[in-house]
């Protein structure tokens, strides 16, 4: 999606900046919720204030919805034919293919050191093994994150 | 009373979620399904509706698990939750926009954040995993021995293996999802398997 923001809204309309490109990504990747959804609006709030960020929101999610709820009124009477029973049975192993190269490129963009090695295992076996409530995982791994940074900064002063 | 629980799971999942696409699974499996809104089967045959549909898969799984559960004011209701702590966050960290970009805090929380939606996807995988190669329909009592003479979970394994190398060379996802969809129809028929 941001190939798409960069075109339209930084070439075509000049809306923002080349520059501005880059800041909203990290905003996004940083702030709670989908990246997409925090671009817009981010995106809609710097051109035009409150009501920017309203309508570049809308905008984004009015395609989906309006495509989804299409979709969703026939899909279950869709699966009861045999074929598509057959199709979506080789397609469970296709998306789990998919969401494994996810994880791939997820764990080749993340930073390779001892902290981020940990924390992935931590959150994995925390949620596997014992259970443990995802939101209570979300929020120790970002205070560990946090712990850790502080700590290393310290050393680098020292 | 559906449709205020739809907004706040729903907002919940925005709130909790950090990154994009597949960032936003582990948490909407485990809310979907703990609700009974879905099984985990539904919900994978959606992820590939979602992979051939435009839009973010946030935005589409929300609507369509709203639809299902309520109908079109469900939709409306699940896709405000999810959205709504963006628009909020945003707006507020725009108007201190300098302060939040530098900030050690933020950066250092970010540090642990990235590497723990890895582990929580590969959660998620090991479900996925098990309604890809048991599904509960031939397996309602767990995992067993039987799958050794299953020619379903050969069918499945091949699949995988097939469609992860081809994802892994950046084939795009819809041709992944064509292809295990016609491997699926092909020896679904040729092996008359049972679904």
């Amino acid at each position: 999606m941001i190939p798409l923001i960069q075109r339209d809204i930084s070439e075509k309309k000049k809306w923002i900046s080349d520059g501005d490109i880059l800041e909203i990504v990290a905003i996004a990747e940083s702030t709670p919720g989908p990246i997409a959804i925090n671009a817009a609006t981010f995106v809609g709030y710097k051109v035009c204030g409150f009501l920017g960020a309203l309508a570049s929101t809308l905008g984004v999610v009015l395609p989906s919805f309006t495509i989804i709820l299409i979709i969703a009124s026939v899909l279950r009477e869709f699966q009861n034919y045999k074929a598509v029973k057959y199709a979506f049975f080789g397609i469970r192993a296709g998306v789990l293919a998919l969401i494994v190269k996810a994880i791939v490129s997820m764990f080749k963009q993340c930073r390779h050191d001892a902290v981020s090695y940990i924390i992935m295992a931590v959150a994995f076996i925390a949620v596997t093994v014992f259970g443990a409530n995802m939101l209570a995982v979300i929020i120790a791994c970002a205070l560990m994150g946090l712990i850790s940074s502080v700590i290393s900064e310290r050393r680098v002063k020292k | 009373m559906i449709l205020l629980k739809l907004f706040f799971t729903f907002f919940k999942i925005g709130l909790f979620t950090f990154g994009g696409g597949y960032a936003m699974l582990p948490l909407i499996e485990e809310e979907v399904v703990r609700n009974g809104w879905m099984d985990t089967s539904d919900l994978v045959n959606f992820i590939a509706v979602s992979e051939s549909t435009p839009g973010p898969f946030a935005v589409n799984v929300s609507t369509y698990v709203g639809c299902e559960v309520a109908g079109v004011l469900g939709s409306l209701c699940a896709t405000l939750g999810v959205i709504m702590p963006s628009f909020i966050v945003i707006l507020v960290v725009a108007k201190c926009f300098e302060k939040f970009k530098s900030s050690k805090t933020v950066k250092g929380c970010m540090s642990g954040l990235k590497p723990a939606v890895i582990g929580l996807i590969a959660n998620a995988v090991i479900s996925i995993g098990r309604t890809a190669f048991f599904p509960e329909s031939v397996y309602p009592n767990g995992i067993s021995i039987a799958f050794v003479t299953d020619l379903a979970f050969y069918v499945s394994l091949v699949t995988f293996v097939l469609t992860a190398v081809l994802a892994l060379k950046k084939v795009h996802p819809i041709l992944i999802i064509c292809l295990s969809a016609v491997i699926g129809i092909v020896c679904g028929y040729a092996l008359n398997l049972q679904m």
